[in-house]
């Protein structure tokens, strides 16, 4: 019963429904739809344009080979230690790796403002979450998956590593440290 | 034969208001599914309580076990149980009571809701005993007690079950020509669609909770990243079953509370069609900055093909304004662009429930999650306080208040009773919608200062190295702790009213209705059965809706500026590819 000139509400069964929209629900369609189309256009706009997209360098990875490649990158790089947790200065331009385990982001980071490094994000027990603070960069780190960021920080500062993917109930105290020199 | 026939006739009643046959079982499984969605709300609000004064640092009311734990009771009661309990009785009125059909497999209905509750006792045992301390989402190699997954099976093959037997009364109303000749109802339409995601996203829940069952017994492998893509179909998609769900309640309301008119069948009914076809492509709005998908996957999974879920929600953004401003207009208030809006029936917590749902989830709820669910803009929001703050202003803020919303009309024309404590209905709305809008706009600046969430104690106290926010936290943080407690009082009122009212609420009687007794609200005392003709509505056409169109206007225009103001933010960053 919903030709033009008959309106009900939406508990009465209709017939013959499929009749044209009035103007006002047209136009207002043509719009919403362009701004989807613009919404849509904007991701693989930023990914040619624009300076941060998650995409990286994407693997499986097993645990215990990124626990022992995360090693020797520590030793390799180490140029001291805080609270038992060695600090590492990797050159730019380095794969840098980082372990997320409970409850501990290892190792602390060294790096040098304005330069490229790729960083390697994963864990070798169960879920993470990766989040740089005051800058807030979150990503999710997966036991048995790598994912190599380029990163450049373009601050000198001293930085944190919150984690924010709940992982036991020493969660809230697994924090880690990013040092940013100019 | 003849008893078989008197057997029929004695399944229903005819109600005194509508004039409508009611299937007397599906009325039953109407209650039972509405007491026992508002006792696992119950559960939910108490475990709101303790979470909410944990995060206002200022109270930091529970030790982190406890945290931890009642932060899992209330992610499973507020977002599982009490939403899709309540769900099942839209589905059991949308389905036998709206069309007056007959419940094609009564015996089926008692043994579904069996499932679901049994599923939903053993879940919150092993929840509160300390055997599931694994939070809404239960990421493996997180590991709960095996009868904690087995919980989460029976109660999806029990809501199964009833999407099952929501089909089938379409079928047999169909063949048996119960509502005439016509196409079912718009509501008992978008119900369908709602049921039609819900088989979605429980078959994803089952096709992640029984492996994840069997690898909580150390019997097969589990890939974290699997779990993570599959859980996603049925944590996110339930979510959409809401939005179905609570569209519809719109619908339904504005029929009911200003005998809103629907504009456009064939708009509303294609936007509907659209949630079936893309909606659920949104699961991968949580797996936007994972290792484990590359840029082109999300992408186009994200933005629901295009966005054409997100057109949907744009058309009935417009379309369920529109319905209401037109009835209004049909019955007279046609002065001036918002007469319709200012002379709406205020004081009906019906209409000021709806009305608050659709403004809350639209600005707050709709804005917030389309930005967040951009790739590259879910770096600065994924895991922080945003996403929890987005999602009370869609799934509380909009659904759970539409919901409360139509409850205040099952109450008298399912249960017949009059709406106890009237005088605190009308403020429940008020309550309930503003604390909670207060509090989720709280929780989404504290995340835009990186904020996590899920997390104890952001101050950091028993760390290793400390970090700290911006000074303007501590604002938001006082914020969502008094936003909280508004919502959680209005929870509490909703509560009260609801148990009161079934369980010790004066019967409604037919001179009860002619005279507008208080606790009827306006609505039940005439239904929208009409159809529009004539001059009247030509008149109405010609209007058209300008108050609807100047609302869409302005929702557009903060659309605009919070998506760009937050590719902005992001271009500030740490370069990242």
């Amino acid at each position: 019963m919903s030709s033009h000139n008959e309106m009900h509400s939406a508990i009465v069964p209709p017939k013959n429904w499929w009749v044209p929209a009035g103007s006002q629900e047209k136009k207002w369609i043509t719009i919403a739809f362009i701004w989807c189309m613009i919404l849509f256009a904007m991701m693989p706009l930023w990914h040619m344009k624009g300076g941060q997209n998650p995409s990286g360098i994407r693997g499986k990875v097993d645990p215990q080979k990124y626990a022992e490649r995360t090693e020797r990158f520590v030793n390799e790089f180490k140029v001291g230690e805080e609270k038992g947790i060695p600090i590492v200065a990797p050159p730019p331009g380095s794969e840098v790796y980082l372990v997320g385990k409970m409850w501990q982001w290892y190792p602390i980071l060294k790096l040098k403002k304005g330069a490229e490094y790729t960083l390697h994000l994963s864990s070798t027990d169960i879920n993470h979450g990766f989040s740089l603070t005051p800058v807030n960069i979150n990503f999710q780190v997966v036991p048995g998956y790598d994912y190599g960021l380029k990163i450049v920080p373009n601050k000198a500062g001293d930085f944190r590593i919150i984690c924010n993917e709940f992982c036991g109930i020493g969660h809230h105290n697994m924090i880690g440290k990013v040092l940013v020199e100019e | 034969m003849s008893t078989m026939v008197e057997n029929l006739a004695n399944r229903f009643r005819t109600c005194s208001v509508t004039g409508l046959k009611v299937d007397k079982t599906a009325e039953n499984l109407i209650k039972i599914n509405a007491v026992i969605a508002v006792v696992c709300f119950l559960i939910g609000v108490i475990a709101a309580t303790g979470v909410l004064l944990t995060r206002w640092q200022a109270v930091h009311l529970l030790p982190a076990d406890l945290f931890y734990r009642y932060l899992t009771l209330h992610g499973f009661n507020m977002l599982i149980f009490f939403i899709i309990f309540f769900e099942m009785a839209v589905l059991y009125f949308a389905g036998p009571v709206l069309l007056s059909c007959r419940l094609p497999a009564p015996k089926f209905g008692w043994v579904a809701f069996i499932l679901m509750f049994v599923g939903m006792f053993l879940v919150n045992m092993n929840v509160m005993m300390g055997r599931a301390d694994v939070l809404f989402t239960s990421y493996p190699p997180l590991r709960a007690a095996p009868n904690f997954y087995l919980g989460m099976i029976l109660f999806a093959v029990g809501a199964l079950i009833v999407c099952m037997q929501f089909m089938a009364t379409l079928v047999v109303a169909k063949k048996e020509k119960t509502y005439g000749d016509g196409s079912i109802p718009l509501v008992a339409y978008g119900a369908l669609t709602a049921c039609i995601i819900a088989i979605i996203t429980i078959l994803h829940g089952a096709i992640i909770y029984i492996p994840t069952w069997l690898w909580s017994m150390n019997l097969i492998p589990m890939d974290a990243q699997m779990y993570r893509l599959v859980w996603w179909g049925l944590g996110h998609s339930s979510q959409q079953i809401n939005v179905a769900a609570h569209v519809s309640v719109w619908y339904l309301l504005s029929g009911l509370t200003v005998g809103g008119v629907v504009l456009s069948e064939k708009v509303s009914r294609t936007a509907f069609f659209l949630y079936v076809l893309f909606i659920s492509m949104a699961s991968a709005h949580h797996l936007l900055v994972d290792p484990g998908f590359g840029p082109a996957w999300k992408v186009w999974n994200t933005s629901y093909a295009m966005y054409l879920a997100v057109l949907a929600s744009m058309v009935h953004g417009f379309t369920v304004p529109a319905s209401v401003e037109m009835g209004q207009r049909l019955r007279g208030f046609t002065n001036g662009t918002f007469e319709w809006l200012k002379k709406a029936p205020w004081g009906d917590p019906g209409f000021s429930g709806m009305i608050l749902s659709l403004v809350i989830f639209g600005f707050m709820g709709g804005i917030t999650g389309v930005t967040l669910g951009t790739e590259q803009i879910n770096i600065i929001a994924h895991n922080t306080l945003r996403v929890p703050g987005h999602f009370h202003v869609t799934v509380v803020g909009g659904t759970a208040l539409a919901f409360m919303a139509v409850t205040y009309y099952v109450l008298p024309l399912i249960f017949r009773k009059r709406v106890a404590f009237w005088a605190m209905a009308k403020l429940q709305p008020w309550f309930f919608g503003i604390g909670i809008s207060i509090m989720g706009m709280s929780m989404i600046f504290q995340g835009i200062f990186g904020v996590p969430r899920r997390h104890f104690d952001i101050s950091f106290s028993q760390a290793p190295f400390t970090a700290e926010f911006h000074p303007v936290v501590e604002v938001f943080q006082a914020t969502m702790g008094i936003g909280g407690l508004l919502a959680i009082t209005g929870a509490l009122m909703f509560i009260a009213i609801a148990v009161v009212t079934v369980f010790f609420g004066s019967p409604m009687t037919d001179a009860d209705i002619k005279n507008g007794a208080s606790g009827i609200p306006q609505g039940v005392l005439k239904l929208p059965t009409q159809v529009h003709t004539g001059p009247q509505v030509e008149a109405a056409h010609k209007t058209g809706v300008s108050g609807t169109v100047i609302l869409v206007a302005i929702f557009f225009l903060c659309f605009v500026a919070y998506y760009f103001t937050n590719w902005k933010i992001l271009s500030f960053l740490w370069k990242i590819g």
